[in-house]
């Protein structure tokens, strides 16, 4: 009965219902697109860092904190076996997509081909190549662009390597790597920074002879002289051949960023001493698993005594968790807004109805209802307008999403060079189950001020209203 | 309740009510003693003003004296808590409305069932029970109707039907004729007076109606907040 009166009073006042369910389906919509839009950023940020840098790095210990101002002295030994030692887990192994290491280092970058004389410092990554692919193809939330193949570096090739925009404009390599919209630096400027950075005979000397070495698939190809001080403080010289440019999110790194083989890389920071790495990069199937992964990882290598530490992606990626509190910030900011719209409207709307219905309240508690029979009546009433609404504004948000998801949006992610498709991400379960809920309750809530009021009312008063 | 069939229904002493208006006290009962015999046809006449709604209120338990007791079905009410008491109206006391006072949103079947649901009575018997009702008040046709959609006539039958459903022990009536025209009004006195006899209930009305009082039993005059007269003089103790 409390049900059919309930109902029965919400269609009765269809008009006013229908303007407190409106507001109510449009604040719902509100946080669902702003939501759906949100898990969309998120799970595309995090495809975007994933794909690059994994889920984890395992580093030895002390790298992440030092080790990016002396890399060779933070090599992980007998890498190799560390790897296998990860891979071959029975506890990893069904969540691992990709393990390979890395070798992060930095030195001097020189183009001194034809009249070129600039130089530049420089961040290096060396990489395995085809694990490279094998991340780029990472789409657990099904929300990237289609993957397309990278072949400009290859597991047999080693001399070839990427380089970021910002860094071939410097080292005037725009014309040599087709980059489109990329100015040439003035003369002058080239030469005083080659000046300043390197000293040019030297290094040319160094590289002499290296070029040779190069296989023939890399002829045709520009190339630069990457200059280093190897793990026992020796300058090492190796040529590197660009297969192209890649431009990066961040102009200080597009200024600095060089990618390469990881051999090459190894070659460059320990010559002919003994070949490590900085870091052994870890990219699972599912990102739920990055806890139980974690843990394992931390197990393993306290019982095998290895002086190693793990760092996730946010770890990794600073801008990663700043992103995820700006937008938490603001979905915080507009539920607060439109919790307070819904708020005031039920209150409104179920204060009018307690006004209306005060003869009625009368009879019925004349008739034996207790205070709380009315409170409870009049609570129904206001959640009930919560469920009509945030139901309504479920369905809204659905038929938007799938608007917005076929119509081809694009946008540039804050940190990223390329724009990626813009679009709602349907898959929240517990986003649409808290947007829903979240509504019911604030509804009812505010149901809760009128119906106390109504169930406080005397008997006798509320009869003589009229 | 347990009290026998020679019992007062209703029994009041040194009843007194008084309403705050402001810093003005206004005494609506003035310590009105009366006893109101089971089974009867009982009216509380006396002109506008004089209180016969109040007691009525009083002995309905939808309100609670100044000073002075009420004890009705047995039951020293004014011991009892606010959810006691609606319980106790639940089961002992019916109410009919001289503005009907029927829910608008329930049809004449649901507005008539309603009480049967507040005393827990089983969904079969509910429903034999709501029919007979209706069948007795003479609207099984309208069943369906919406009050909106019934006369003034047909909403107090629904009135009487939804008082008399649960079987109480009293029924109280607030002027219920008095929102009828006369013809329609003697259908509906005569209609109370078959079923108080059909279901052996205690009928206690206001009313300043010179048709209905022509019906009573006994009548209570009340004026100014006193009682001046009982007829039959037994009324009064």
């Amino acid at each position: 009965m409390l049900f059919k009166v309930g109902l029965r009073n919400i269609l009765r006042n269809r008009r006013r219902s229908a303007v407190t369910g409106l507001a109510i389906a449009v604040g719902a919509l509100a946080l669902l697109v702003f939501g759906t839009f949100q898990s969309f950023i998120f799970a595309g940020f995090q495809t975007q860092v994933v794909r690059g840098r994994g889920h984890f790095t395992v580093f030895r210990d002390g790298y992440f904190l030092y080790g990016a101002g002396n890399p060779a002295a933070y090599g992980i030994d007998d890498y190799k076996s560390v790897l296998a030692l990860i891979a071959d887990d029975p506890t990893l192994k069904p969540m691992l997509n990709v393990v390979t290491p890395t070798l992060s280092l930095f030195g001097i970058a020189g183009n001194f081909q034809g009249e070129n004389d600039a130089a530049k410092t420089f961040l290096g990554i060396g990489v395995v190549p085809s694990a490279r692919e094998r991340m780029r193809q990472w789409d657990q939330f099904r929300i990237a662009s289609p993957y397309l193949p990278d072949l400009r570096l290859a597991d047999d090739d080693e001399t070839r390597g990427l380089i970021g925009v910002g860094l071939a404009r410097i080292l005037n390599l725009c014309g040599p790597l087709k980059i489109a919209n990329c100015p040439t630096p003035p003369t002058s400027t080239t030469r005083k920074l080659a000046a300043a950075d390197a000293p040019q005979e030297d290094f040319s000397a160094l590289v002499a002879g290296d070029l040779d070495r190069s296989p023939d698939a890399v002829r045709g190809m520009p190339h630069i002289d990457l200059l280093a001080a190897t793990a026992g403080g020796a300058p090492n010289v190796v040529s590197l051949y660009l297969a192209g440019a890649d431009p990066q999110g961040v102009k200080e790194f597009d200024d600095n960023y060089i990618g390469m083989h990881l051999a090459l890389a190894q070659q460059l920071l320990y010559g002919r001493g003994e070949h490590k790495v900085t870091g052994i990069v870890l990219q699972l199937h599912r990102s739920e698993d990055m806890p139980a992964a974690r843990a394992r990882l931390a197990a393993l290598f306290k019982e095998k005594g290895l002086p190693l530490e793990t760092r996730d992606f946010a770890e990794l990626t600073p801008n990663y968790n700043q992103t995820l509190t700006f937008f938490r910030s603001i979905f915080l900011f507009i539920t607060v807004i439109i919790g307070v719209i819904v708020l005031f409207t039920v209150v409104n709307t179920m204060t009018m109805a307690v006004m209306e219905r005060t003869n009625e309240i009368g009879t019925t508690r004349a008739m034996g209802v207790r205070r709380s029979g009315i409170r409870r009546q009049f609570l129904l009433e206001g959640s009930m307008l919560g469920v009509i609404g945030a139901s309504l504004g479920v369905v809204l948000a659905v038929i938007v999403a799938a608007i917005v998801n076929r119509s081809g949006l694009t946008w540039t992610p804050p940190g990223n060079a390329n724009s990626v498709p813009l679009g709602l991400y349907l898959e929240s379960p517990a986003l649409f189950i808290g947007t829903w809920l979240g509504l019911v309750l604030v509804a009812t809530i505010a149901a809760l001020i009128p119906a106390n009021r109504a169930a406080k009312l005397p008997v006798v008063d509320a009869l003589r209203h009229v | 309740m347990n009290a026998s069939a020679e019992e007062p229904v209703v029994r009041l002493r040194g009843l007194s009510k008084t309403y705050a208006t402001g810093a003005v006290a206004v005494a609506a009962l003035k310590g009105i003693s009366l006893d109101i015999p089971r089974h009867r046809f009982s009216m509380v006449v006396g002109p506008s003003g004089s209180g016969k709604t109040t007691l009525l209120n009083l002995i309905g338990c939808i309100d609670v004296p100044t000073s002075g007791t009420v004890e009705v079905c047995g039951e020293a009410v004014g011991r009892l808590g606010d959810n006691a008491l609606s319980d106790f109206r639940a089961r002992n006391i019916g109410f009919i409305f001289q503005g009907f006072s029927l829910i608008p949103v329930l049809s004449a079947y649901e507005n008539v069932e309603y009480p049967l649901l507040l005393v827990g009575t089983p969904a079969k018997e509910r429903h034999e029970r709501t029919l007979a009702m209706l069948n007795a008040v003479g609207l099984d046709e309208q069943e369906k109707q919406r009050p909106n959609e019934l006369s003034g006539g047909q909403k107090q039958r629904v009135a009487i039907a939804r008082a008399l459903v649960k079987h109480p022990e009293i029924v109280l009536a607030d002027e219920p004729t008095a929102n009828l025209d006369t013809r329609t009004g003697a259908q509906i006195i005569e209609l109370m007076h078959r079923v108080q006899a059909e279901f052996a209930t205690t009928f206690i009305f206001s009313t300043h109606d010179p048709q209905l009082i022509s019906h009573a039993d006994e009548t209570f005059t009340i004026r100014d907040g006193e009682l001046i007269g009982a007829r039959p003089p037994g009324g009064a103790p």
